[in-house]
């Protein structure tokens, strides 16, 4: 199987946050968006809501400023991960990340981010619109593109060729 | 952990402010949000006290669930003693506002006293403070919560507020969050007027313990599951509850003219499809799948450009067939107003129903309504009775006061006319061909109203199984269901039972749209009671959340006992018994409610409840449930 990336839809996104209310179940066992690795930004406006997380870089900035090499390329998920136990708790990560997406904890002392729930993403199993999907890189666009063929299959299939 | 949040009683007259556990006591007998809301105002205010006075008492609330894994715990429930009724307020509002109350703390604000200039209530990680909000008062809905999370720095703040209605004491005022979540039924929102009290806000960092958090969080995505499977879900995931409209008005379910009619002929704009064109995409509450609600924009006209939410059924009927208005964009645009003035969009296109029926037999004249000409379908005219409303200003000033207080002004040939339960004007729905439904309406604790015990699914006349395998459980029922919706026997058990369904969930904290009320197929106690043990871990099975339910509700039944309810209050008006329906289809068309049976589903639903026949709650009961003391 092909590696998979985090993709977001914002135009999906029905601003409920149940995301943020599984996230922090899932890793701290306990409700409470400010510890999600996720977060919905949601304007007073008709503007999308936008779902926001660890993009995991490639060329991560949070990686090349950890002074300690705490922050690797996971290659089995094709992810930016955390070894806790080389990490010395400076926070520099948490002012590079440029997407705010680096928390820090200050009951357990350590930076938190999004993991992909080590292959299985519990934001994007509870959202229903998939406004956030877990999609194989081949398959990336791929229902974007049906949509976009299907207007012209439509205009064909009503006035011919 | 979810049972360590408190009690925030705040006295706005003095200033005062304590924060109390809520005993383990009251959790095992009321549970919590709708259900201990119902004891705390029955102890709180004295008996006769004058509901805009400084007696009376506001309470806010978030559920036992909410913010927690349960499908969607977003819930927020409001209780005062109503200015519109004098009986028991009660309005359930969705969004954001109960979770951010629960992180910041709180599960229950118990208000009281009056404030000497205008206050807001702010709450942060178990901080309570009582706050200026001079600079907020007269502003609306959006502009208030905008202002305050600027002047708290914190988009993050989720705020319940006023607008101009209820500063201005309508005594149908809604409370709101957000664009649209609305506390709108009985009145909220002048009580909070009547206090000083523009707004609560909240934000919060505190965490709510899962007790068992990975089975919570399986067994939270089966119910989510169970709910999102059904029709009724996906329908409103497309259109929201205006999936409704058309099906019940070809039928003959929909109130029109004031119920002169029971269907609006050629609104075909007012179906839900038309809603599209205008939807900028769809909105959740927290946690919800089911995201009933539409964003949209207002194209054109003065109010161009303003954003919102919804609408809902209620407001299609309230702006559309109610008025004999058949313009999507009147019904955008009322909808936009209500929310921003804060307003009851059910009432007041009840009232307005209402003054143009008065207005067309000639009861009310063009000096009465200072020139305006009330015509079926004028949507100008709509527009402006709102403003009006909101502001008091002309005839706005009389219907401002509700449906009882304005018949007085216009005199007692008005009164006829006047489709209202205690008080409280009816849904945009007509009843007449569907007894069950009418029962709900007489009976309901708040007034008129379709959210209290409607078993809404007895229109799609259900086989005698799935009935069995729901209104039978969890006591063991053994009397008498019926299939069909024009019958009357076996229907009280049916409204009893929704009742104490729906007591259940606003205690939890949860949507209604997620139980039974349009699907025969969601969740009700069974997924209740599992849904609480691994969110809380405390034990409630199916029948001790029934025997709670039960317990709130008779409780809610004494407070308007005590303050004068009688037997007669769970009547309906004149025209259910004696004006047959004249639209729809067969089945529907030329019906009314029997007086005679409707007096023995009446009786037979006391008895069930085990009230007298006065409606009561007999001696037993009260010790049974160990409410004898109050």
């Amino acid at each position: 199987m092909g590696k998979k990336i985090m993709v977001v839809d914002p135009e999906k996104c029905t601003g409920c946050r149940n995301c943020e209310l599984v996230c922090s179940v899932k890793h701290n066992g306990v409700s409470s968006p400010s510890l999600a690795r996720i977060h919905i930004v949601k304007w007073d406006n008709p503007s999308p809501y936008i779902p926001m997380r660890c993009q995991h870089c490639e060329d991560a900035p949070c990686m090349a400023v950890c002074p300690r090499e705490a922050i690797f390329r996971n290659e089995e998920l094709d992810s930016v991960s955390i070894n806790h136990d080389r990490c010395i708790g400076c926070k520099m990560c948490v002012s590079a990340c440029p997407f705010g997406a680096m928390g820090w904890n200050p009951k357990r002392g350590r930076v938190f981010k999004c993991d992909l729930c080590h292959g299985e993403p519990q934001c994007v199993r509870f959202c229903d619109t998939k406004a956030v999907d877990y999609v194989e890189t081949s398959r990336l666009g791929a229902d974007r593109m049906r949509e976009a063929a299907e207007n012209y299959a439509e205009l064909t299939r009503r006035y011919g060729r | 952990m979810a049972l360590n949040r408190k009690i925030a009683y705040i006295d706005l007259g003095s200033q005062t402010i304590a924060l109390e556990p809520v005993p383990m006591d009251w959790r095992r007998k009321y549970i919590g949000g709708r259900g201990l809301d119902a004891y705390l105002l029955f102890a709180n205010t004295p008996g006769g006290c004058d509901p805009l006075g400084p007696d009376n008492v506001v309470i806010i609330s978030a559920g036992l669930l909410g913010g927690m894994l349960a499908s969607s715990g977003s819930r927020t429930h409001i209780a005062a003693k109503s200015p519109l009724t004098n009986l028991y307020g009660s309005a359930s509002m969705g969004g954001f506002f109960a979770p951010e109350m629960r992180w910041a703390g709180i599960d229950h604000f118990v208000i009281r006293g009056k404030a000497n200039r205008p206050v807001y209530i702010y709450v942060h990680d178990g901080e309570v403070e009582i706050r200026d909000a001079d600079h907020v008062w007269g502003a609306g809905v959006y502009d208030t919560q905008a202002m305050i999370r600027k002047e708290l720095g914190d988009e993050e703040t989720q705020i319940l507020c006023i607008g101009p209605a209820g500063e201005n004491r309508v005594r149908y005022a809604s409370v709101i969050s957000g664009r649209k979540d609305a506390g709108a039924r009985s009145g909220m929102g002048a009580v909070l007027g009547s206090k000083n009290l523009k707004a609560v806000a909240c934000r919060g960092t505190m965490e709510i313990q899962i007790s068992n958090p990975e089975e919570a969080l399986e067994y939270n995505k089966e119910a989510i599951d169970q709910v999102i499977a059904s029709k009724a879900s996906q329908n409103m995931q497309r259109w929201g509850t205006n999936f409704m409209f058309g099906i019940t008005n070809t039928t003959g379910l929909v109130r029109t003219r004031n119920f002169q009619y029971n269907q609006l002929p050629n609104s075909e704009e007012l179906e839900a499809e038309n809603l599209d064109q205008h939807s900028v995409g769809m909105d959740a509450c927290f946690g919800c799948q089911v995201h009933c609600r539409h964003r949209y924009v207002i194209k054109e006209g003065a109010h161009a450009g303003a954003y919102s939410l919804g609408p809902d059924f209620t407001s299609l009927g309230a702006f559309g067939a109610e008025v004999g208005c058949r313009s999507m964009d009147t019904v955008l645009l009322g909808n936009h107003l209500v929310n921003d003035y804060g307003i009851d969009t059910l009432e007041i296109g009840s009232m307005i129903g209402w003054a143009m029926e008065l207005y067309e037999k000639g009861i009310i004249t063009d000096e009465d309504t200072h020139g305006l000409k009330l015509e079926w379908g004028n949507d100008a005219v709509v527009i402006e009775l709102i403003k009006q409303v909101a502001f008091r200003k002309g005839l706005g000033n009389i219907l401002a006061e509700g449906p009882l207080r304005a018949a007085e002004k216009f005199g007692p040939e008005s009164l006829k006319h006047v489709i209202h339960v205690k008080g409280m004007s009816n849904s945009h729905t007509d009843e007449r061909a569907a007894p069950a439904l009418a029962l709900s309406v007489a009976v309901s604790s708040r007034g008129s109203d379709h959210l209290r015990g409607m078993p809404a699914i007895d229109l799609y006349n259900l086989p005698l199984e799935v009935l069995d395998r729901i209104y039978r459980r969890p006591d063991g029922y053994n009397g008498p269901l019926t299939s069909n919706f024009g019958e009357y026997e076996g229907k009280p058990r049916m409204v009893m039972w929704q009742e104490l369904c729906y007591m259940a969930v606003e205690s939890l904290g949860i949507c209604k749209y997620h139980t039974v009320f349009l699907s025969p197929n969601h969740p009700a106690f069974r997924e209740f009671s599992r849904l609480v043990q691994l969110n809380t871990g405390l034990e409630f099975s199916e029948m001790d959340l029934w025997d709670c339910a039960n317990r709130s509700y008779t409780v809610e039944r004494l407070f308007n006992l005590r303050e004068g309810m009688t037997r007669a209050d769970d009547w309906l008006p004149d025209r259910y018994f004696d004006e047959p329906t004249r639209l729809g289809l067969p089945g529907v068309r030329g019906k009314c409610i029997d007086r005679d049976r409707f007096k023995a589903m009446l009786d037979e639903y006391y008895r069930l409840h085990e009230w007298d026949e006065s409606g009561t709650p007999t001696p037993e009961l009260l010790r049974r449930l160990d409410i004898s003391k109050l």
